[in-house]
């Protein structure tokens, strides 16, 4: 549906913007007002890091379920692992294309954007047919921080697109977060060079929730109901994360039993494993 | 009347089928014609069998000389013709007592000054001999052990001069010792004592050894995917006698036996290199020869850098995966080779290596990443029961103890497989209640649900225990494919 500026139901955050796109194409069963609900933008590199696509996942995940409208470019890398976060939360998300509303770009997330078409939405200045072009990404950028409140770069290069969602962000005086990064991998220069300048430093998802005075409703309990040795497994992946082998050495349990350990965190939603490292969630 | 008669074995396939090679003497221009499909280096038999008969000065009948492998529709490979031609031109004409030919099979290459070398699939052409009903097999005396094997009476012979003295009563070849495996020399195998670390590789091992579970290991390059894989074999139950015979007889046929040893009583490891063809792991060719895929039969078949295979040769594993079986139709006919190997891969997380490395930084583009991945079809990846991630160790764990030997391994591995196979343990409600949970939180399709429930039953069976309970499932769960493979 293409929904103009005049509209009534036109979100007004958006419409709050220097440059305001003259209509909005939508897709998705959600209704337009969806726009108008307090969103986060998580943005980042599209060959993200294990660590930066957990961190979006995290984040995706934890601020849907706090309410907040999670917000990206349905790119690969961090966009998509948002967007997955918070349907696994389940709830709504939106996602900005660069490109006409009735083209999946890029095709891999096709299947992800038919997910968010439930119960979200997808959305474009761009009528249909209009073909992906790289000057249409940072005005899709512009979109992405202008229906955000706040917007958390999680993984960014040097020149980074992300950069540029936040630029937008800090001219409409929108709030803007960047997950610290390692100093010497090139995918935080960009995150590290935003807190230099005096962006937020986002340590838990709490800080966002602070920022926009959204009481926090996580449960503050411990870990719930696992079991002496995965209890043990745990605190010791919070150390940072480990190989099943690291936690072997150090648990004095035998493989098969830290095997099991893992499996009842990773199901209770506690660790997750990339690449055989397992990390802790939170 | 001048005809010769002696009766030889071609191989089609792994199947020995009767050759009756006939010889026919008749005035005319002297001359030699070999009849009956015979192919090329059958055709060059010709001149080494005039040059052997030459040289063990024998008679070359100066008459024009007829040869004819029957039956004719059948082609025929190779060089063990040699042997049986050569004798049936001589019985043809007439020098030696021909009747005591009868009862005797003949298979071997001549050479031109008259010795007789051995040639591949001596056991199948033995086995063929003993159920035509002929009790003796006059083959090159470095096939005679392997005759043995088959319960045929081989006679050793080094040269066609001896064939003719036994054949006139005049030699008698020495006796043949029947090949025994407990008087050779033990085969050194790789031990998995020599492995530090790696617990969970270890682990993962042994239960794909107690289960048969196909194995695939991921982790950047150099943590000792390839020494791991490598000491599957020893922790592997020795092979029956049947089972070496039949692996011994795959081998023979690809002319892989070691004069020293002929009966392979150690479970095969195979390691092909990625740049193998469809036909070199399948098998293939005119008349088919077995390829990688079955020499592995009863055994392993390693594929290092597993996504550097050519995709039809991936495709083309997932038949024996199957059945165990590789059927290779030609148009001269068709030939089934059994192929029941355990299949341990290896392979990088990355194209560039870089990725579950904590010191270096993965340099592939996303594009260069799905492409990768995209080779390891869902079908393949969903033939390994037991899938291990392992990331760089960091340089404090080297130093380890060393691990356990392979025997102690081994034993619990016997053990384990003697329980499962007296009947598949029953599940506990609880343990059923943990899988359906994991279906739902994980993405692990509904074969991957029968993947862990398999895998859970060896666990169980390598801790003795009566039911699979929730922590076997558990421990299985932490083996499927990890989520980055499996989207």
């Amino acid at each position: 549906m293409r929904l103009a500026r005049s509209d009534g139901r036109f979100p007004a955050r958006l419409k709050a913007i220097f440059d305001p796109p003259r209509a909005l194409y939508l897709r998705g069963t959600a209704e337009p007002e969806l726009l108008d609900r307090r969103g986060v933008g998580v943005v980042g590199a599209r060959s993200c890091s294990p660590y930066g696509a957990q961190v979006a996942r995290m984040l995706g995940r934890e601020l849907a379920a706090a309410g907040l409208l999670v917000v990206s470019g349905l790119a690969r890398g961090v966009d998509g692992e948002a967007h997955r976060g918070a349907l696994e939360a389940g709830r709504p998300t939106v996602g900005v294309l660069g490109c006409g509303i009735d083209r999946d770009y890029p095709a891999v997330n096709a299947s992800l954007s038919r997910r968010m078409e439930d119960g979200g939405l997808v959305v474009s200045e761009y009528e249909p047919g209009v073909e992906p072009a790289p000057w249409r990404f940072p005005a899709r950028n512009r979109i992405i921080a202008g229906l955000c409140e706040a917007v958390v770069v999680v993984e960014a290069r040097e020149r980074s697109g992300a950069l540029i969602t936040a630029d937008f962000a800090l001219e409409e005086g929108r709030e803007v977060f960047a997950v610290p990064g390692e100093i010497t991998s090139s995918l935080s220069v960009g995150s590290n060079a935003l807190l230099k300048l005096g962006a937020t430093p986002l340590t838990a998802v709490g800080d966002v929730l602070d920022a926009l005075g959204i009481e926090r409703m996580l449960p503050a309990s411990a870990d719930p109901g696992v079991s002496e040795a995965a209890q043990r497994v745990l605190a010791l992946v919070r150390d940072g994360p480990s190989a099943a082998d690291e936690v072997t050495a150090r648990a004095s349990l035998d493989a098969g039993a830290v095997s099991v350990a893992l499996t009842e965190l990773e199901l209770a939603g506690l660790v997750a494993a990339v690449d055989g490292v397992f990390r802790a969630l939170r | 009347m001048v005809l010769g008669r002696t009766v030889t074995h071609t191989l089609v396939g792994l199947e020995a089928r009767k050759v009756e090679v006939e010889a026919h003497l008749q005035n005319g221009v002297p001359g030699l014609a070999i009849v009956g499909l015979a192919d090329r280096a059958c055709q060059e038999a010709k001149h080494r069998v005039r040059s052997g008969i030459a040289s063990a000065e024998l008679e070359w009948p100066s008459r024009r000389i007829t040869v004819n492998l029957a039956p004719a529709g059948l082609r025929k490979e190779g060089s063990g013709f040699d042997l049986p031609i050569a004798l049936a031109i001589l019985a043809a004409s007439r020098q030696f007592p021909v009747d005591r030919l009868a009862s005797h099979a003949a298979i071997g290459e001549l050479s031109l000054d008259g010795r007789v070398r051995p040639v591949a699939g001596v056991l199948a052409a033995a086995e063929g001999a003993r159920r035509a009903g002929l009790g003796r097999l006059l083959c090159a005396a470095e096939s005679a052990a392997e005759a043995a094997l088959a319960g045929v009476e081989p006679i050793p012979v080094r040269h066609l001069v001896e064939v003719v003295g036994y054949l006139r009563g005049e030699y008698e070849p020495e006796a043949v010792e029947v090949f025994s495996p407990g008087e050779a020399p033990p085969v050194e195998l790789p031990d998995l004592a020599d492995v530090r670390g790696q617990e969970r590789a270890r682990r993962a091992l042994e239960l794909a050894a107690a289960g048969g579970h196909n194995l695939l290991l991921a982790g950047p390059p150099g943590i000792g995917k390839s020494m791991l894989a490598r000491r599957l074999p020893g922790i592997l139950p020795p092979l029956t006698r049947e089972e070496a015979l039949e692996v011994t007889r795959i081998h023979s046929v690809a002319g892989l036996l070691s004069r020293d040893r002929p009966l392979v009583d150690r479970r095969p490891f195979r390691a092909p290199h990625h740049s193998a063809s469809v036909a070199a792991i399948v098998g293939g060719g005119a008349g088919p020869k077995p390829g990688e895929a079955t020499l592995a039969h009863r055994g392993v078949l390693f594929l290092d850098e597993l996504p550097e295979f050519q995709r039809p040769v991936l495709e083309a594993l997932r038949q024996p995966l199957e059945d165990g079986v590789i059927a290779v139709a030609r148009v001269e006919g068709r030939a089934v080779f059994p192929s029941r190997f355990q299949l341990v891969a290896s392979m990088n997380m990355c194209p560039c290596g870089g990725r579950g490395d904590a010191g270096t930084e993965c340099q592939c583009s996303p594009q260069r990443l799905a492409s990768f991945r995209e080779k390891l079809s869902r079908a393949l990846l969903d033939r390994f029961d037991v899938v291990v991630a392992l990331p760089r160790p960091r340089a404090a764990e080297l130093g380890g103890v060393a691990g356990e030997p392979s025997e102690a391994v081994a034993q619990r591995v016997a053990a384990a497989r003697a329980r499962l196979e007296t009947g598949t343990p029953s599940r506990t409600d609880a343990a059923t209640a943990l899988l359906d949970r994991a279906v739902e939180r994980l993405p692990l399709s509904g074969r991957g649900r029968a993947r862990v429930a398999r895998v859970a039953r060896t666990i169980a069976a390598l801790a003795a225990a009566d039911e699979v309970e929730e922590e076997h499932l558990a421990e299985a769960l932490a083996y499927r494919s990890p989520r980055e493979l499996a989207q």
